[in-house]
């Protein structure tokens, strides 16, 4: 049975002025409140540093009062102000007292030697599909352009190869490896412009590529395949002329790096994709922001690995002509990445 | 205002709170943050981007021909990058978990599942939001630079585009397609300062009610009375003074400040003494 408990009323005062007045509770929690604001305010402006260590010992017991405050209102008072100041008050202690998050130094170190190659080696499967996709693409092309150079101006575009292709000389194509004469005379200014553009624009084409996963991953299969595609062209043009070892160093110093990147992104978006049509046991919205966390940490990673790159590109490329030391460059990149991100070590306990 | 309008408004109000059941077992009611407030913190957002992107060009240009090297060409472009890419990102990763827009709107991110919002989550959600953006105007510039395209097929890129980036209009929740990635929400957090306790004022009991008086209001039209005591505009009071005079009967015989001062007061402790035994009246509808 429930009963209802009425406080025994305090003798001096009548009926008509009840003891319980709403205006008397907040007369008497309106300090807990306002030390409470303060003390939020100051925790945003200068962070926890900021507070010493008796009000670091007062924060929880302010929020509890004040979220104590919020159950009693909620109840007696029919005061909006007071309720509305109370609620957003609630609100911002809830998010700051239990949103205390690690200092940004830790958070960093922890992303570099944890969180980042955890991620990278999670997505592994969705990682082997998107490069052997990039590598069927490559192929399908390659074979075409070889048995019938006419396919190479339905793959690439006749800006984008800027005369790289099948009806040019075989000493053109070198000097575009950077070998010869006219590649020396080019010089080196603007190297790092180029870098930098080549940096931002194939940042710009992974963010694509990882966004456009959420379409269950289709366009993301799509564009991949469309890179291997102009690969594998360019690749046939250059063999067709015997260049096709100078090619493949000229390709190698960076794109280990950058292709690697890109198989990354695609299998971020592909991870998205898989967990929204097949979401296993869990909804499929949670299913979608767990792959969406983890894909967001490997993206992290494709933007610092594709700087990587364009600085490889834009500098190492054009500064080394030997095909034998981009070669080297471009395997050392490689085996770099596979042992960051592949090799086990123990789990940060945390 | 009829009881169904009453009804009707409330439940809308109720549509958009989602339950948040702190450790501490109070539920702390958050409401999601409309779609206009949203479009307007992205337009605050993007303005302030612009204009960062303006002032840091024009000094890098100023630099750039002082110096004569194309070093800050380099400079430049990586700015702009870490600009476009980072802004959301950085501001989101702050205590405050909102970008300049956001605040100036009240609203501010929250993970769904009540935990803390990590980087990994904020990162997801903004790098989303290039292919949100950009996305309908590629579809445009794509359409527009090609002419074999032809217009249908252009406005059907544009529209199949729009559908995700206006994909926060067809879901309850209010969650763009990056907050759905990243288990994110947006919801308000605006700052309501602690406004003085009008209940005490000394001319409060001026004048007394009787029970039959005060019997004709409930909730809704308490709190409406309060804001307008709040605003402490004198056509409002006059009009509110009058209306609430013609209903219980009563003639002009006091400043109308004293008077809704004094009906406030006493018509809130009525209310408030009801709650206390468990009943609540939510509007001069309900019944007594």
């Amino acid at each position: 049975m429930m009963q209802f408990v009425i406080p025994t009323a305090i003798p001096t005062r009548t009926i008509d002025a009840p003891n319980f007045s709403t205006s008397r509770f907040r007369a008497e929690r309106e300090a807990d409140w306002i030390a409470f604001d303060f003390l939020l305010t100051k925790l945003e402006k200068k962070g926890a540093k900021a507070l010493t260590s008796d009000e670091l010992l007062q924060l929880p017991l302010l929020y509890r009062a004040t979220l104590s405050s919020l159950s009693i209102a909620r109840a007696t008072s029919l005061d909006k102000a007071l309720l509305d100041h109370l609620e957003a008050l609630s609100i911002r202690g809830y998010f700051l007292v239990y949103g205390v998050r690690e200092s940004r130094w830790n958070r960093l170190r922890r992303f570099f030697l944890y969180d980042w190659p955890a991620a990278v080696r999670s997505v592994w499967k969705e990682t082997l599909i998107i490069a052997l996709v990039i590598l069927l693409g490559a192929l399908t092309s390659y074979s075409l352009v070889s048995s019938n150079p006419e396919w190479y101006f339905n793959f690439v575009d006749e800006e984008m190869s800027g005369g790289r292709d099948p009806r040019a000389t075989a000493e053109y194509l070198q000097t575009t490896l950077g070998h010869g004469k006219a590649a020396a005379e080019k010089g080196e200014s603007g190297l790092h412009v180029f870098a930098t553009y080549l940096f931002t624009h194939n940042s710009r084409v992974s963010i694509l590529s990882f966004a456009l996963g959420f379409a269950f991953g289709v366009p993301t299969l799509m564009l991949e395949y469309y890179q291997g595609i102009g690969l594998g062209a360019m690749m046939a043009v250059f063999s067709a002329k015997g260049l096709g070892f100078d090619f493949g160093g000229w390709l190698f110093i960076h794109g280990t790096t950058e292709l690697f990147a890109a198989a990354l992104s695609g299998a971020a978006g592909l991870r998205i994709g898989t967990a929204v049509v097949f979401p296993g046991a869990r909804g499929r919205l949670q299913a979608a922001s767990a792959a969406g966390r983890t894909a967001g940490k490997v993206m992290v990673g494709v933007i610092l690995m594709l700087f990587a790159a364009g600085l490889l590109e834009g500098f190492g490329r054009q500064l080394i002509a030997d095909t034998m030391l981009r070669y080297a460059i471009g395997t050392l990149m490689l085996l770099f990445w596979l042992a960051y991100y592949y090799i086990p070590r123990r789990e940060d306990v945390t | 205002m009829t009881a169904a309008a009453n009804a009707k408004q409330r439940a809308a109000k109720a549509k958009k709170i989602r339950p948040f059941v702190t450790p501490e077992g109070v539920d702390l009611e958050l409401r999601i943050a409309s779609a206009g407030l949203r479009f307007g913190a992205l337009l605050v957002d993007l303005i302030l981007i612009a204009l960062a992107l303006f002032l840091f060009s024009l000094f890098m240009l100023w630099v750039g021909l002082a110096s004569r090297s194309d070093v800050t060409v380099v400079v430049w472009m990586l700015g702009a990058f870490v600009l476009r890419t980072f802004w959301f990102v950085g501001f989101e990763l702050g205590q405050r978990a909102a970008t300049p827009g956001k605040r100036l709107m009240g609203i501010r991110v929250v993970a769904r599942d009540g935990g803390r919002l990590t980087a990994d989550a904020v990162v997801a959600r903004n790098l989303i939001r290039e292919l949100e953006l950009f996305l309908p105007l590629m579809m445009l510039g794509a359409g527009a630079s090609e002419d074999m395209v032809s217009g249908w097929i252009m406005l059907a890129g544009v529209l199949w585009s729009l559908t995700l980036s206006l994909f926060l209009l067809f879901n309850r929740d209010r969650m763009r397609m990056g907050d759905l990635i990243a288990g994110t929400w947006v919801v308000m957090a605006q700052r309501v300062k602690l406004d003085a306790d009008i209940a005490v004022d000394a001319a409060g009991d001026a004048m007394l009610f009787t029970e039959t008086e005060l019997a004709v209001y409930g909730i809704f039209e308490l709190q409406e009375l309060e804001q307008v005591l709040r605003g402490r505009d004198p056509r409002a009071m006059r009009e509110v003074a009058d209306a609430i005079r013609a209903k219980i009967g009563r003639a002009i015989a006091e400043e109308d400040d004293v008077f809704l001062l004094s009906y406030y007061r006493q018509l809130k402790a009525r209310l408030e003494r009801k709650l206390l035994f468990g009943k609540r009246r939510e509007d001069k509808y309900a019944s007594d």
